[in-house]
């Protein structure tokens, strides 16, 4: 598969790139709803918007309504997302928690899947446990309780887990913290008896729980794929919520390096566009560079995913790890090549470098994921 | 091209090549006499390689994609690059190297008359002939335009003088593709494009010694060198048109760039880490975080190898897209060169050793840091990213 999109591919992009720069930007979402301190960190009308553009259930099978697209057609949208700080549950709804629930039984799929479609309701995912991405360490516990079980633990960061109605959990039902074996994933519904949501608002603005299970009864038919056999969803829910957030921090990065390129062609010091500047030109090209290369893997990686290929776990990383590191480098040099202006908070650079953050840490740094590169490599 | 197609080339190619690479033509280069480059005086090392090569040459795949009228096996895109991945897959060498192939076949392919193309394409194809490159001299690197070297027009000749410097190989090569000024008043297009035979009297070349203690390299002297204006019919010694072979150059750097950039670099775009693990035995955390550093960066950049391939043969890449392509690449290569010789320790450091091949690590090592000179430095490639591409203001 030659790694550019194909006329689909490229139709779809146009009209996420309206649809986002329009509907989706800055002005219109992030900061409203930001300046309006609203609770959820985006706007429900957005999402409706979002699921009249067929892209709610773009990765759901089409026998299940939904249109059976795959990885590269979600990270068309995600790049877009990302280029203009669209907050939206896209990442954990329409990929994370759709991705895990393709893996469900006939009666999972029929339950929740609809309603993840038509955007009537959105899905989060429950993975972390600590301040720090660590998914091969699940200490949540899910213990048999008659027909079902009980559940019982913590969860960190679950993104958008007060807005959303159902909430995909990875949890302990036998083994130790450290097992890959022993993890189920869990549908849990948002008014399950003995659970809580801390909601915090992050630096991006976005919305954040650390939820607390405090014997939290669940039906056997909570469970998504097989009891103890949920790693491999789990994974696979992983693979491609790494390479989607890479797609985002894509587009992060792309928005943060064109706003700054367009800045230094207008701004006038020493009697010269700034833009002039070799010193300033040389980064600037260095960075373009390294954009344009995290914007190749990523796409590789998505293509890898999506051809089922062995490679794409390893790739995931490497997109994850390469992305985090360019993005970071992007709205660092953003913010530095604006001068003054980059540091208020009327312009919009700083944006970009609040979300990057928030990226980085979202489902692995450059770190993790790096070391997983390695280990994967063999050393 | 359906994709059935494709996959019958691929099981064709897959079969062409067991029946015809040899076990030898698939282990990777070592040693400078592993490259066959063609030529008046080329030897073959071994039956193996000379085996490789005439199986190339009759299929056309010194040169896939060219056109099968000059020499090349005429594969499309696709086809080529299945052909690249099969070759890959059971670590082919490439069965010729030559600058003709790399960069004056490319030229000739878009500014050549048929007459040129018909002869020096596949003179090339066939590894007849070895072309040298004469760009560089000795006030001329980075601001190549301000050449010296002049042809006096002599009606149907031109007596050239001058000196070009860093003209890699030009003491093994038959022939040299030369910038040459034939009008002073005109810096742009005041440039001819020349061809001409190493051989001529008043040609004369002098090695340049490396910091890797090799020297593949040459000052080239032109003293009233005579340079016919054609040789024979729709066969002129200049490519394109008299004064205006800046054009030509241009679109040759492109090509030279994406040649040094390593984008096909097959193994050199490979993960390291483990390699290195083998050759220490035991990483240092913090060379461990460095190698994984770099192997994020070097998958990452094959990756964009591949895209921009991809896209080239299809004209979706941007024109100036190969300089970002060598900035990239030839900084990476060095990188890869200063981390393998911090795992490699003492023995790395050794010049003359068997073990070392005769000190391969620290003599590539050294060779890597003209990656980002030769054909253009980094700092001018950021030049030309960031007006062509970025279209940044300035001179
Ligand atoms: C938090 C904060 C507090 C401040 N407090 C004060 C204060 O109390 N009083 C006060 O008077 N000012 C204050 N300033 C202003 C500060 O001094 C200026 O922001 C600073 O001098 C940069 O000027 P600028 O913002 O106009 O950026 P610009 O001059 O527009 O620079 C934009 C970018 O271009 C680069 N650049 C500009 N010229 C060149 C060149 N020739 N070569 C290479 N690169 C170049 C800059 O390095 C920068 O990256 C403050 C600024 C901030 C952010
Ligand atoms: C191993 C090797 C093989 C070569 N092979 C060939 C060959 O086969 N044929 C041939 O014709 N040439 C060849 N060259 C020559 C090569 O193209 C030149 O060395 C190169 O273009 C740089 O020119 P220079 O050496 O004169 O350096 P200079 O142009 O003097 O540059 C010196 C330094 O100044 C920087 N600099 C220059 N201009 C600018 C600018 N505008 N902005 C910022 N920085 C700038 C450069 O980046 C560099 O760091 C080869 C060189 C090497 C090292």
């Amino acid at each position: 598969m030659p790694l550019y999109y194909d006329d689909d591919q490229v139709m779809l992009a146009e009209t996420a790139n309206q649809f986002m720069g329009e509907e989706g930007s800055i002005k219109n979402q992030l900061r409203h709803w930001r300046d309006r301190n609203c609770k959820d960190g985006f706007g429900h009308g957005l999402w409706k918007q979002f699921a009249e553009m067929g892209f709610t259930g773009m990765l759901v099978g089409e026998e299940d309504g939904g249109l059976g697209m795959g990885q590269v057609e979600a990270n068309i949208v995600l790049e877009e997302i990302g280029r203009n700080l669209t907050p939206s549950p896209f990442l954990s709804s329409s990929v994370l928690a759709a991705t895990a629930l393709k893996h469900g039984s006939n009666d999972v799929r029929g339950r929740w899947l609809p309603d993840l479609i038509s955007g009537d309701k959105v899905y989060a995912v429950a993975i972390d446990e600590g301040v720090k991405h660590r998914p091969e360490r699940i200490a949540c516990k899910a213990e048999k309780s008659g027909n079902g079980f009980r559940l019982t633990g913590k969860k960190d960061f679950v993104v958008y887990g007060a807005s959303s109605e159902m909430i995909v959990v990875a949890a302990r039902t036998s083994g130790s913290d450290g097992d890959a074996d022993g993890v189920t994933l869990f549908a849990v519904p948002q008014d399950a008896a003995g659970m809580s949501h801390d909601s915090v608002r992050l630096v991006d603005s976005s919305m954040a729980s650390h939820i607390t299970f405090d014997g939290v009864e669940l039906d056997g038919d909570a469970v998504i794929g097989e009891v103890d056999g949920g790693r491999e969803v789990l994974n696979a829910m992983l693979m491609a919520g790494r390479i989607g957030t890479a797609a985002e921090g894509v587009g992060v990065a792309r928005g943060a390096m064109d706003m700054t390129v367009d800045y230094i062609k207008q701004r006038k010091q020493f009697g010269k566009l700034i833009g002039e500047f070799q010193a300033l030109q040389h980064r600037a090209a260095h960075l373009y560079s390294e954009v344009e290369i995290a914007r190749a893997v990523t796409i590789k990686a998505a293509q890898l995913l999506d051809g089922g290929s062995e490679k794409a776990d390893l790739m995931a990383s490497v997109a994850k790890a390469k992305v985090a590191k360019v993005a970071g480098l992007a709205v660092r040099e953003g913010v530095q090549m604006h001068g003054g202006i980059g540091m208020t908070d009327e312009y919009d650079i700083g944006l970009y470098m609040k979300r990057d953050r928030a990226l980085q840490e979202f489902l692995g740094d450059q770190y993790y994921h790096a070391n997983r590169v390695a280990e994967l490599s063999g050393y | 091209m359906s994709d059935s197609d494709l996959d019958a080339f691929r099981a064709e190619t897959r079969a062409w090549l067991e029946a015809n690479c040899p076990p030898e033509m698939r282990e990777p280069v070592r040693d400078e006499d592993d490259v066959y480059w063609g030529g008046r005086n080329a030897k073959f090392k071994n039956d193996a390689q000379k085996a490789w090569f005439e199986a190339c040459v009759a299929k056309g795949y010194t040169v896939p994609a060219w056109p099968k009228e000059y020499g090349g096996a005429g594969l499309s895109p696709a086809e080529a690059k299945v052909l690249r991945e099969e070759m890959s897959r059971i670590g082919a060498r490439p069965p010729l190297s030559s600058f003709g192939i790399w960069m004056l076949g490319p030229a000739l392919l878009h500014f050549g008359t048929e007459g040129q193309k018909q002869r020096f394409l596949n003179e090339i194809a066939r590894g007849e002939i070895r072309w040298c490159q004469g760009y560089s001299e000795p006030g001329s690197g980075s601001d190549l335009v301000s050449l010296q070297t002049y042809g006096e027009d002599k009606g149907d000749h031109w007596v050239v003088n001058g000196q070009k410097i860093w003209t890699s190989y030009a003491d093994k090569a038959d022939w040299i593709f030369c910038l040459v000024r034939t009008d002073k008043e005109n810096k742009y297009q005041g440039i001819t494009f020349m061809l001409y035979d190493m051989a001529s009297a008043g040609v004369s070349t002098k090695p340049i010694l490396l910091i890797s203690g090799s020297s593949p390299f040459c000052e080239t002297f032109f003293d009233d060198v005579k340079v016919p204006k054609s040789y024979g019919e729709d066969v002129p010694a200049y490519v394109g048109q008299v004064n205006r072979g800046w054009d030509v150059a241009k679109y040759l750097l492109g090509h030279e760039r994406e040649m040094i950039s390593g984008a096909d670099g097959g193994d050199r775009t490979s993960a390291i880490g483990a390699a290195m693990l083998r050759l220490s035995g035991e990483l240092d955390p913090v060379l461990r975080a460095e190698l994984a550093q770099f192997d994020v960066d070097a998958l990452a950049y094959a990756a964009m190898g591949e895209k921009f391939l991809d896209e080239i043969k299809v004209g979706k890449a941007h024109p100036a897209q190969p300089n970002m392509m060598k900035y990239a690449g030839t900084e990476l290569n060095k990188r890869r060169h200063e981390l393998m010789m911090a795992a490699g320790g003492t023995r790395a450091l050794e010049w003359d050793s068997e073990e070392t091949g005769g000190g391969k690590p620290s003599r590539n090592w050294l060779r890597t840091k003209a990656n980002s000179i030769e054909g253009g430095t980094s700092e001018v490639m950021l030049n030309v990213i960031s007006k062509r591409i970025l279209d940044l203001p300035g001179a």
